[in-house]
């Protein structure tokens, strides 16, 4: 099948992979050495397909929510404890203040970028705490994870959030706290072939933490208008 | 730091010590290694197993050796049964063909250096470890392994030791140890996404890929949609075992005389969540057996692959239509008559594309050179056992008939051949194939014929009668077939198949010897030993750390060029450029 033989290699563009995105030339320095190359769009493919995990993971707990529920007999409407509405508010929130750190970072205002994305990292912490103060007037209540379907459910669709939450909030004190070479320097430029740059890493948080904003909200008026 | 003329990357060095060499380390290569040896261990462990419910299929009275007791009682066949299934399936199945080889030869097939994410692989081979681990470790408990099969079916997995032995701490090591493999195999299913979008090197385009790359693609993303659904079953599962909820435990239920205080859940509500992860988990088992099968074969047939194009998107149709078919596990299961006709529909239509591919198959085969190396035999056995288990489908696809089949010794045979044994066949051609470019030497030819047709016949021989049991309604997961006097008649079968399975069994042994001792002794293998085209044969065996030593390759042709006319050999590697084929000439 000579057919497929071509004179020129087929250059294919770079979103499609094809290796365009590795860089030629050996003068490696010395933070790039000793590890593999990886183009920094390999962790945006990373992050769009580990979002399609969980997606899939929290799809299949909603559609047992929709599935248990439909099996009526034993099912009872939890009253949700009010203070979710001010967690909701406080993610939300937290949604636009990663967004103003970005955009000083990709603006060139370290100063500014790292205000905004610690007020995040606050917020996050904040929702979780939040989150815990629900369960307790929960727990308070007398409901618990076995008292009733609905608060199974409840309890366990929050907790699954929580816990992909505090990834992201572990996410955020990362890209806050590592020492990051400034891109502009020979030791950045070198870094940046093998390993993840603060922008890059600044950006996949923060689709991160906007796909787990919009799951709660979706989560929440489930629980509120499916109960 | 080297320094490279002509572009390429940087050259990445080996770690220096014992333990970030072997142990934990992050090389693709090594790391693939370690998963290969698991489902080493694993497989014998697996095969053992069955070795025991074989010989007490056989002689129901029979003193036999690791069993408490030393008669086996039923529920004793029941533990084994489901740890031999979950042994198997997940530390073999899913672990061999797509973790082992395709780890090693994935990133080396596409011009990468590594993995996208070597810590995550190595994490992944960890979690998998300690999966294996967690799992095994129910043998040991009090009560033993649990007995509900790899499908673990609520109630009877649900409410604890009082559904029997096993079911207590057992069933809850099984529950956690599964978990723990889905997030093991997600990470995986990561990094060769990742990798295979991201990674490629100059010119790979996608149809540069060679079929064994696109099986390890599409089978990640399966992996990477289905595991997530498989987690999420087994913590629900977990919380009705551990914290009294009643996600799948339905209300009035008395099990020895005894109320369970559960109510309201549905058993159901398992089966379609295990199911939508099962069967897509069948497709994870066998589709890298295919996209070995078609790189072996033409390979050795010294013809460049029937329809490449048609063969990558049958691949694509079969693991999207492998996500439409979860019902057809659960005709049975009281589900309405239009949905199991929907379900039967879309089952029968994965023929297509199946139909496509064992076309192409023998149309590669077709008019070739073929050299039958052993290697090349496992491959053309593959096509047959796939064939075989996959027409026995097209019964069981049809819901009025499954009713008749469902639960019985068809079914057993229908999926140890398509796949169980047929994946099984994927591996040894894959190991006999890639051997010399894994450990630097050759394995023995005569002694892989001799193991290649000891085990084709013999499974021919096991699971062909295990057919006829089905057809006269012999029930699968009797440990006994004595008592029954329906049965009695088949006892002779029985003992037909234990036979044949004690000489397969054995013949495995050849394997293991010929894969041992060829490790030291074997011939010192060339760099291409098969004068194959694709890029894991342009570097050395074994290959350098960081694989093309610092300069990666640039592509100039489809992966299966061979038999190409006024060419000086019968074949033209991927990296040629057409300079020097030119020069050649």
């Amino acid at each position: 099948m000579p057919g497929t033989v071509v004179e020129d290699i087929e250059v294919t563009h770079a979103g499609q992979g094809g290796g365009t995105g590795i860089p030629g030339g050996g003068d490696d320095g010395d933070s790039g050495g000793g590890l593999p190359a990886i183009p920094q769009r390999a962790y945006f493919t990373a992050i769009s397909m580990g979002l399609g995990a969980i997606l899939m993971f929290f799809m299949a707990l909603i559609s047992s929510y929709i599935v248990r529920k439909g099996l009526g007999g034993d099912w009872q409407a939890l009253r949700l404890p009010s203070i979710l509405w001010l967690n909701t508010l406080v993610l939300l929130a937290s949604s636009g203040t990663i967004e103003f750190a970005r955009r000083h970072l990709s603006a060139g205002e370290p100063a500014d970028f790292r205000r905004w994305w610690r007020i995040t990292t606050a917020l996050g912490g904040i929702f979780l705490l939040g989150q815990w103060q629900a369960w307790r007037q929960l727990v308070a209540a007398g409901v618990y994870l076995a008292s009733n379907p609905s608060s199974s459910f409840f309890y366990v669709l929050t907790a699954a959030h929580g816990v992909h939450l505090l990834g992201g909030i572990v996410a955020l004190v990362y890209v806050a706290f590592r020492a990051w070479p400034a891109p502009s320097t020979a030791l950045g430029a070198a870094a940046a072939r093998s390993r993840i740059t603060q922008s890059t890493a600044a950006e996949i948080t923060s689709i991160y933490w906007h796909f787990m904003d919009g799951l709660w909200v979706f989560l929440f008026l489930l629980l509120q208008l499916g109960r | 730091m080297v320094t490279h003329d002509g572009g390429g990357a940087h050259a990445h060095h080996p770690p220096a010590g014992f333990i970030r060499k072997y142990i934990f380390s992050t090389d693709h290569k090594v790391i693939g290694i370690q998963y290969f040896l698991l489902a080493l261990v694993s497989v014998f462990i697996g095969m053992f197993l069955s070795l025991l419910m074989r010989l007490h299929l056989a002689w129901p009275g029979a003193k036999l050796p690791f069993i408490s007791g030393g008669i086996m009682t039923p529920e004793q066949y029941l533990a084994l049964m489901t740890m031999h299934g979950t042994i198997m399936i997940f530390m073999v199945l899913t672990t061999a063909p797509q973790s082992g080889f395709g780890n090693f030869f994935l990133p080396i097939q596409i011009g990468a250096e590594d993995m996208a994410f070597p810590v995550i692989n190595m994490l992944s081979f960890w979690t998998t470890f300690l999966s294996l681990m967690v799992l095994l470790a129910a043998f040991f408990v009090t009560g033993g392994a649990p007995i509900t099969g790899w499908t673990a079916y609520p109630p009877l997995s649900a409410i604890g030791e009082i559904t029997g032995p096993g079911e207590g701490l057992g069933q809850t090591l099984w529950v956690v140890g599964i978990a723990i493999f889905a997030g093991g195999s997600l990470m995986g299913a990561l990094n060769f996404i990742t990798t295979t979008i991201d990674l490629r090197a100059r010119g790979m385009s996608l149809m540069r890929m060679p079929l064994t790359v696109w099986a390890w693609f599409v089978t990640a993303i399966l992996g990477l949609l289905a595991f997530g659904v498989l987690l999420a079953a087994c913590i629900l599962l977990l919380l009705d075992r551990v914290a009294g909820t009643s996600f799948f435990i339905p209300g009035g239920l008395v099990v020895t005389d005894k109320l369970i205080n559960h109510k309201g859940g549905s058993p159901l509500l398992w089966q379609h969540l295990f199911w939508f992860f099962g069967h897509p988990e069948v497709y994870i088992a066998i589709v890298p057996g295919m996209g070995v099968a078609s790189h072996v074969l033409s390979t050795f047939s010294r013809k460049p692959v029937f329809g490449y194009r048609a063969m990558a998107y049958a691949l694509c149709a079969i693991g999207f239509l492998g996500f439409c078919v979860w019902g057809h596990h659960m005709f049975v299961s009281g589900m309405s008559p239009y949905s199991a006709l929907a379900f039967s529909v879309l089952t029968m239509s994965i023929g297509v594309p199946s139909a496509i591919k064992t076309f192409n198959w023998l149309g590669t085969l077709w008019g070739g050179q073929i050299r039958f190396t052993a290697p090349m035999l496992f491959a053309i056995g593959f096509v047959s056992l796939f064939v075989t288990g996959g027409l026995s489908g097209l019964f069981l696809a049809q819901p009025s008939i499954d009713l008749y089949f469902h639960d019985t010794y068809f079914v057993v045979a229908h999926f140890h051949l398509i796949m169980g044994v047929a994946a099984i066949f994927g591996i040894f051609a894959a190991t006999y194939f890639w051997f010399p470019k894994m450990f630097g030497r050759m394995m023995s030819e005569p002694l892989g014929k001799v193991h290649f047709w000891l085990t084709f016949a013999g499974v021919y021989l096991i699971f062909m009668p295990m057919h006829y049991l089905g057809l006269v309604g012999h029930p699968r997961r009797y440990a006994d077939d004595t008592g029954a006097y329906f049965l009695a008649p088949l006892h002779n079968v029985h003992l037909f198949i234990t036979v044949s399975a004690i000489i397969t069994m054995t013949a495995q042994l050849i394997f293991l010897f010929n894969f041992l001792r060829s490790l030291k002794w074997g011939k010192k293998a060339e760099m291409n030993p098969w004068q194959a085209t694709t890029l894991e044969w342009s570097i050395p065996s074994p290959p350098p750390h960081d694989n093309f030593a610092g300069k990666l390759p640039a592509i100039y042709r489809g992966p299966y060029e061979f038999a190409v006319p006024g060419a000086v050999e019968d074949y033209i590697p991927q990296h040629l450029a057409p300079e020097e084929v030119a020069r050649a000439r």
